[in-house]
């Protein structure tokens, strides 16, 4: 008999129930919980008269709808400050194991307190009501976005109803360039399997570029697995693990740790292991990525050109081109290189944590922002990334950049809060979605890793770091 | 939850790839606390020429009249019709809500993204998968034919054009069932709370850490 993928494995140990049809109740060990996709959910409990079954389970905070600066005058907007009230009252009412409301000093994005808590461990079965739960994946866990109506189900259940997804195999061999980051890997393997590749997989990054990254790489790289249509990322637990949730919050302690790492040192994929699908990339091919339309597929190496419709023969492909390039504000075969911005933004649950705000800072070597670069919003993943970078002195690089220094959250990855593109705004963005109006209606978004972003800010428009580091 | 069995209704063909959550319902939306009155909202983008913000009347906003839900000969219509990963980006739900709320109870695509295809199955709404050549002649016939209605029974998992043609498509057993009585999920799965605690009490005896 074939040995078992990771996949395998963590879904096998999370099954309490299976139908005939394959249909099966999945524990679910973590439910992180955030304002926006949550008070549907509390309030169909309240109407039914249930209670959360484990409400130990919990992890929550408010992080969309938040501002960024001027905390000291609350959340202007009424209609955002009703939602995070809504989650205040919520949690007051039902509980949770770990509650950092709007301004406490931990309080950040959803999937960068998790692990930082030590609230995320392999082994686990986690779900959010949000699409980039696939970040925890980075663990070893089994990790992934839930719609609400789901929300309330693990509310009210601890379990999920779902079916077994295929197995993806992404494995990334050799060793990447100066300059080429996690982020590039992960928008390079959606611009090889686009963003319908994944659909109906869960995906195991492998092999030794991922074996030598660090935790927050991982991360990024699990993040992006839903922008591949995967709604689970996962990366086999290891030392770099263990050593990143040590004497964290909520890991385990004592004789507890040493029997949790015991089992998470079993948290790989067997040898033998059989694949529905593997994907091979080498690190060498790599070179920084630039998304050039509005599909996070739509992407390009530094060195390339904006893509001309007239060379597609697919019809439905063409119109995507055209249709791009006319909302991206975007002539054929532009080189990326010529590509000027008006704003940079430096966050997200994809590149927030504090290894992103050091690789952004070491491209500013003193320079200051481009004139012509309107603001440039870093905006750190929580308030532990926002102290660690403050001891370390990176602010006062941000500052003396002429970039701005904010509070933690979501900020202008979405645009619910009032960190926003106006009409015709070009953005180079460390976030993971480049779609029609994302960060603000009619804004235009380049994704990109946080050192593209920073550089890209001092000169003013995209360059190949490769020639400066 | 609204059951779906069966419907003969106007076809919308919205001709683009990659429909992305985003684009069916922005973000400024996605503050309300409710779960109702997305329907006007639902494409927001594409379908005002002016910036909408949630809490607008907006029979009154100015329409853009190239985008296909604002025409004429689709207004009434139930079933939209769409192409390959229709619903991809995030989880939210309002998605759904916003496409149920407006008044489509079935999509038929060649493919969607996953958490979008699930959210549907809890609003009442049933996504078909249908091969893209199906989908291709689908759209043909229904921008060839003003009033272009088909008929979707979920009880036999047939679609019957009005050539007569017909065709089937997948749904799981739990899925069809639910959608047909248009039954409460939790109600459901709370028939196995004895499983559920069982379960529970061996893995916290296994990990007793994902419990601290």
């Amino acid at each position: 008999m074939a040995g078992k993928t990771l996949y395998d494995k963590l879904w096998e140990s999370h099954v309490v129930h299976e139908d005939e049809d394959g249909t099966c109740l999945i524990y679910i060990d973590r439910h992180l919980v955030h304002e926006v996709t949550s008070p549907q959910a509390f309030e169909g409990l309240r109407l039914s008269g249930r209670k959360p079954w484990r409400s130990t389970s919990i992890v929550a905070n408010p992080d969309h709808n938040t501002p960024t600066d001027h905390w000291e005058r609350g959340i202007l907007d009424p209609i955002s400050r009703l939602q995070v009230e809504t989650l205040d009252q919520n949690i007051k009412d039902f509980g949770a194991l770990v509650y950092f409301p709007f301004k406490h000093e931990n309080q950040g994005i959803i999937h960068v307190i998790g692990p930082e808590n030590g609230t995320t461990l392999p082994g686990m079965t986690v779900v959010c009501g949000d699409s980039h739960t696939s970040t925890h994946g980075a663990f070893g866990a089994l990790a992934h976005g839930i719609g609400t109506s789901e929300v309330e189900h693990v509310l009210a259940t601890q379990t999920l109803i779902a079916k077994k997804s295929l197995r993806m195999l992404v494995n990334i061999d050799g060793q990447l360039g100066r300059g080429v980051t996690a982020k590039d890997v992960a928008l390079a393997v959606i611009g090889r399997i686009g963003t319908a590749g994944g659909n109906g997989y869960a995906i195991e990054f492998a092999g030794s570029v991922i074996r030598n990254l660090s935790m927050e790489g991982r991360m990024t790289i699990c993040n992006m697995a839903i922008e591949a249509g995967a709604r689970a990322g996962l990366i086999a637990a290891d030392d770099k693990t263990t050593a990143y949730l040590k004497g964290r919050l909520h890991a385990p302690k004592g004789a507890d740790w040493d029997k949790a790492v015991a089992y998470w040192n079993t948290l790989h994929s067997d040898e033998d292991a059989v694949f529905d699908s593997v994907i091979e990339l080498r690190a060498e091919d790599l070179a920084p990525q630039v998304t050039w339309g509005t599909s996070p597929e739509q992407v390009l190496p530094i060195g390339g050109r904006v893509p001309d419709p007239a060379a597609e023969t697919d019809p439905v492909k063409r119109t995507g081109i055209e249709r791009a390039l006319l909302y991206m504000g975007l002539t054929a075969n532009t080189p990326i290189e010529e590509i000027y911005l008006d704003k940079v933004f430096i966050g997200s649950c994809t590149n927030s944590r504090i290894e992103d705000l050091r690789a952004a800072a070491s491209m500013v070597k003193g320079q200051k922002k481009a004139a012509s670069v309107k603001q440039v919003l870093i905006v750190p993943g929580s308030g532990i990334v926002k102290r660690q970078a403050e001891e370390e002195g990176l602010d006062k690089i941000f500052i003396n950049a002429g970039f701005e220094w904010r509070e933690p959250g979501c900020s202008m990855c979405l645009a619910m809060n009032a960190d926003r593109l106006v009409p015709a705004e070009r953005c180079a963005s460390t976030s993971n979605r480049n779609f029609e109006g994302r960060q603000g209606p009619g804004g235009r978004t380049h994704l990109v890793s946080p050192e593209m972003a920073a550089a890209a800010a001092i000169a003013g428009h995209f360059v190949d770091i490769r020639n400066q580091i | 939850m609204k059951a779906f069995k069966e419907i003969n209704a106007l076809v919308c063909p919205l001709d683009r790839a990659n429909v992305d959550t985003d684009a069916i319902i922005p973000k400024q939306f996605l503050k309300s606390i409710k779960r109702s009155g997305f329907g006007p909202y639902l494409f927001d983008e594409w379908r005002y020429t002016d910036h909408g913000e949630p809490g607008m009347e907006c029979s009154r906003r100015p329409l853009n009249q190239d985008f296909v839900l604002n025409h004429v000969r689709y207004q009434g219509a139930q079933i939209l019709l769409a192409r390959d990963n229709f619903g991809c980006g995030s989880s939210r739900e309002h998605a759904p809500w916003a496409i149920e709320d407006y008044g489509f109870r079935v999509i038929i695509a060649p493919s969607f993204a996953d958490i979008f295809f699930n959210n549907c199955y809890k609003n009442g709404i049933l996504p078909i998968v249908a091969d893209t050549a199906v989908v291709d002649k689908l759209f043909s016939a229904c921008e060839a034919s003003v009033g272009y209605k088909i008929a979707v029974d979920l009880e036999t998992q047939r679609v019957t054009l009005p050539s007569g043609e017909t065709f089937g498509f997948d749904i799981t057993p739990h899925r069809k069932h639910c959608l047909i009585n248009g039954l409460d999920e939790i109600g459901l799965t709370l028939q196995h709370a004895d499983e559920i605690r069982a379960f529970e009490t061996k893995h916290k005896a296994a990990q007793p850490w994902l419990f601290n």
